[in-house]
């Protein structure tokens, strides 16, 4: 049953994210100012603080459009489906011991489940858009999530495999003594390179790649509808970091210092992390990208799924 | 620099033409030019090409001259147009120059299309430019003006400025029609269909586009993602410049050269000064060369710096682009104190500069040239030693030095095939010759190559300037010459003989004696050439822009057959075009 408790805290729970996923944006371009020489947005506010508020204001009283050639319900339908679909998927993170919406059983896979439907919302907004950019687009999305799911789950499987659970607390509390990324490294970094890909960003921003589609998927999205999708591909950024953090690095586990922070420390110089990749790295063509992730990665995970099942059953023994 | 004379020339082309008599005109640049006549222009140009010993192979440029007002006439016999086509040969670094008389009652050609690939382009601009049709071609329409338009601009009866076009309004016919115009048929472009309407799907991409550096559509005809076939249209930033040089004073004219490859600055003003003070036979001092040479290689640097920023960019480096319009913005600056401006300080002047070099600038330069090297390592490892960056460009968009040459390319596109063909090395003009440089060379004639190519250039103009810094010569700014522009004043107060021409020059602007040269520069992406012809006036007769961008841009097809789109994308990063330079 769910309780008012609950409901309280997803009500803060979005109500914290969503400022969150924009105050991330004005950060990951003050950053990658600070990487390029450059300054970034400094002038709304103490060091451009405001700046996203001033962008959301501006985004949101602009001209609600849909181009007249579009499928209406798909092309309003899409841009909410990603949104939502990476705004579930935080009800399973734990962000410390108290503070988590659910501490579900099956907490991964709800997680692996949530990121395959966000594939529906680039998907459909390359199919409804009726634009031949959006739809190279949506089909580079659409072959690129598949590919990069398949291992994205097979890699998490080690951990599984250690800890003996889809709890992601029963995780967190199972590295306690020493954090996954140790034994299981070449999980961890399929994990992020998979994450990088679910995400869309730099080096794996195919689906929209601005020198070649233009603005691929979302090429005929403008206004709220816009924003949606750029709120959600922050909000995948944060839900990326906030899960290797706590598949693979311990968690909210740390000394000292209140677990909460333990956490958002992690996060954010997760986060930074991938600022910087998108400043430092150029593009592959797709068909590489795939490649590497079909030839490379998978056999690389299957590897690591082999080798840890073997561990642990020679440990059993 | 020619190694054969004229009379040599002659009596190997001569004995190839049966029943006809090649006639000779002497130009201002001693480039050997024949009249032919029209019926024997394709024997003399396949000959040319294909019979002679070290064949003519590359078609260097093509273009017409409207002779209906011009008063000092080349040949005794009335003519109303005149095409030129000039002629290249490698194997002996020698030009050559070929022209046709027409007749106004019958402006036809022969197309030489079936000889030189290349003049594909350059003979649908004469056609759209000057109404003249070539018997042959394979796909005649306009390439500058839009499809609608009425007239044929370069002729000298069509109007030269708004003004005299009456009142434009565009009704909701005309727009309907103007739509219409602009949508994508294949026949129009000579292609035949083939396979099932839904077996591939046409994209435009372009005129608006982040990756095509400007105005420039490419229609592209893809099976999934693959390039089947690639129509590149120019002319949507078509300003009419060459027209325009027949409404300017010889002098007024030099701020829109600038404007033609936006990025080359001052580089732009060298061959159209240099054409000029070749005509007026003016020579300049010793001083003005090194300035000149110095100046044209700070905007080589600048240029292939924002090339090297843009080719990172395209194919999704986000980074380089910033760093290098750091160092750029450095070398603005000490442009602005040399020369009051910044990208386009049209700071050349015939017969000299617009200024001697202001104090201290010894020191700005120097200081740069020692900032920079530590940068360019840092770029070597960011973006040519990066692994990903190999991994899109080495191999894509390849052609061989032969391709290239039947195509038109030149400069570091040329070079980076390996063909060993620098016009500062191989005929040194404003002093190059004084000069210690290397011409870097590429193995592969890829894209990666093209950007190497351009990267050790950067080096090699910093060894020039730095050269010019320590051995800039002391003397005048300006040739004592009575054409020079503005003339010097010195002797002006002092006797009525100067005052007057000074007072007529820089009123009326000069007059340069009837004749015609062309200069050509190795500029910042190939071959920039100004071909002008002077009819004794204040004002060019003729003003013809032969820019680099042109030709590379009609080989995109070659290079795009068979590639994905990302592929299409770093191959014409790796062009480095701006389309002013295209379109003029």
């Amino acid at each position: 049953m769910p309780t008012l408790d609950l409901v309280l805290m997803i009500a803060a729970m979005v109500a914290i994210l969503v400022p969150t996923a924009a105050m991330l944006v004005w950060f990951e371009r003050r950053l990658l100012g600070f990487f390029q020489q450059r300054y970034g947005p400094n002038r709304v506010g103490y060091f451009g603080i405001l700046q996203s508020l001033a962008d959301l204001i501006k985004i949101l009283f602009k001209h609600d459009w849909i181009p007249p050639f579009a499928d209406r319900p798909v092309f309003v339908l899409a841009p909410l489906i990603g949104a939502l679909a990476v705004l579930m998927s935080f009800a399973v993170v734990p962000m410390s011991p108290n503070l988590m919406v659910s501490d579900s059983n099956i907490g991964l896979l709800f997680f692996l489940a949530m990121t395959s439907m966000a594939v529906y919302s680039v998907v459909l907004a390359g199919w409804a858009s009726n634009n031949k950019y959006a739809l190279l687009g949506g089909m580079r999305a659409a072959a690129q999530t598949i590919s990069y799911e398949v291992f994205m789950g097979v890699s998490l499987l080690g951990v599984v495999i250690l800890s003996g659970s889809f709890k992601l607390s029963d995780i967190v509390l199972a590295q306690q003594n020493m954090w996954y990324v140790i034994p299981q490294f070449l999980g961890f970094v399929i994990f992020m390179i998979a994450g990088i890909a679910e995400s869309h960003r730099l080096p794996f921003d195919l689906p929209e790649a601005e020198t070649e589609l233009t603005a691929g998927f979302h090429t005929e999205y403008s206004g709220i509808k816009f924003a949606l999708f750029f709120l959600g591909e922050y909000l995948g950024m944060m839900l990326i970091s906030m899960m290797i953090t706590t598949v693979f690095l311990g968690g909210w586990l740390g000394p000292w210092l209140p677990p909460i922070v333990w956490f958002l420390l992690k996060t954010l110089s997760l986060i930074c992390f991938f600022v910087l990749l998108r400043a430092a790295l150029p593009r592959p063509r797709f068909d590489q990208l795939l490649e590497l992730g079909w030839k490379w990665i998978l056999p690389l995970a299957l590897l690591n799924l082999v080798a840890t099942a073997f561990v642990k059953l020679w440990g059993d023994f | 620099m020619q190694q054969v004379s004229t009379p040599d020339l002659l009596s190997e082309l001569q004995p190839w033409l049966a029943n006809s008599v090649l006639l000779t005109e002497t130009t201002a640049d001693q480039i050997p030019t024949f009249w032919v006549a029209k019926k024997d222009l394709l024997t003399l140009c396949d000959a040319a090409r294909y019979k002679l010993d070290k064949p003519f192979t590359f078609l260097f440029d093509l273009t017409a001259i409207d002779e209906t007002t011009r008063q000092h006439m080349v040949l005794p016999q009335r003519q109303d147009f005149t095409v030129v086509y000039l002629l290249r040969s490698y194997e002996r670094n020698q030009d050559v120059r070929i022209k046709v008389a027409l007749d106004q009652n019958n402006k036809a050609l022969a197309s030489v299309t079936s000889i030189w690939p290349n003049a594909n382009w350059y003979e649908r601009e004469v056609w759209d430019l000057f109404g003249i049709k070539f018997d042959g071609h394979p796909c005649l329409r306009r390439i500058m003006m839009p499809t609608t338009w009425l007239g044929h601009p370069l002729c000298k009866t069509h109007p030269a400025r708004a003004t005299e076009m009456g009142e434009y309004s565009l009704s909701d016919d005309l727009r309907d029609i103007e739509q219409q115009a602009l949508k994508f048929n294949p026949a129009d472009w000579g292609l035949t269909p083939q396979g099932a309407p839904d077996e591939f799907m046409w994209l435009n991409l372009g005129p608006n586009h982040p990756s095509v550096h400007g105005v420039f559509r490419i229609m592209l005809q893809l099976d999934g993602e693959e390039i089947v076939e690639a129509i590149p249209d120019i002319g949507y930033h078509h300003r009419g410049a060459e027209k325009m040089g027949e409404r300017q004073s010889w002098h007024s004219y030099i701020p829109y050269t600038d404007r033609i490859d936006y990025l080359g600055g001052v580089m732009n003003n060298l061959p159209y000064v240099m054409a000029i003070e070749k005509l007026a036979g003016i020579e300049v001092p010793e001083r003005v060369k090194v300035i000149r040479v110095m100046m044209a290689e700070i905007f080589r640097i600048l240029s292939h710096l924002l090339f090297y920023g843009t080719f990172a960019q395209d194919i999704g480096s986000l980074s380089p682009i910033f760093y290098m319009f750091v160092d750029r913005e450095k070398l603005f600056a000490i442009v602005e104190a040399i020369t009051g401006a910044r990208m386009h300080p049209a700071w050349f002047r015939i017969g000299g500069l617009a200024a001697d070099l202001p104090k201290g600038w010894d020191k700005m330069i120097t200081e740069w040239l020692d900032y920079m090297p530590a940068r360019m390592a840092d770029y070597d490892q960011m973006v040519m030693q990066n692994s990903l960056v190999k991994k899109r460009a080495v191999g894509i968009g390849a052609y061989d030095t032969a391709t290239a040459i039947e195509w038109g390319v030149t400069g570091p596109g040329l070079r980076a095939t390996g063909f060993d063909w620098d016009l500062r090395k191989k005929r040194p003009y404003c002093g190059y010759e004084n000069f210690d440089f290397d011409v870097p060379l590429g193995t592969r004639g890829d894209s990666y190559d093209r950007c190497a190519v351009r990267v050790a250039e950067i080096r090699q103009s910093m060894r020039i300037i730095r050269q010019c810094v320590q051995h800039m010569p002391e003397g005048p700014y300006k040739a004592d010459h009575v054409l020079t522009t503005p003339p010097p004043k010195e002797r002006t107060m002092q006797d009525i003989d100067t005052l007057i021409p000074h007072f007529l020059g820089v009123s009326w602007g000069p007059v340069i004696p009837a004749g015609e040269a062309m200069m050509e520069v190795e500029a910042t992406k190939g071959s920039n050439a100004y071909y002008l012809t002077s009819d004794a006036s204040t004002m060019s007769y003729r003003t013809r822009i032969r820019t680099p961008s042109f030709p590379h841009l009609q080989m995109i097809p070659v290079m795009a057959k068979g590639q994905m789109i990302a592929d299409l994308i770093a191959t014409i990063g790796s062009i480095d075009f701006v389309m002013a330079d295209v379109d003029r």
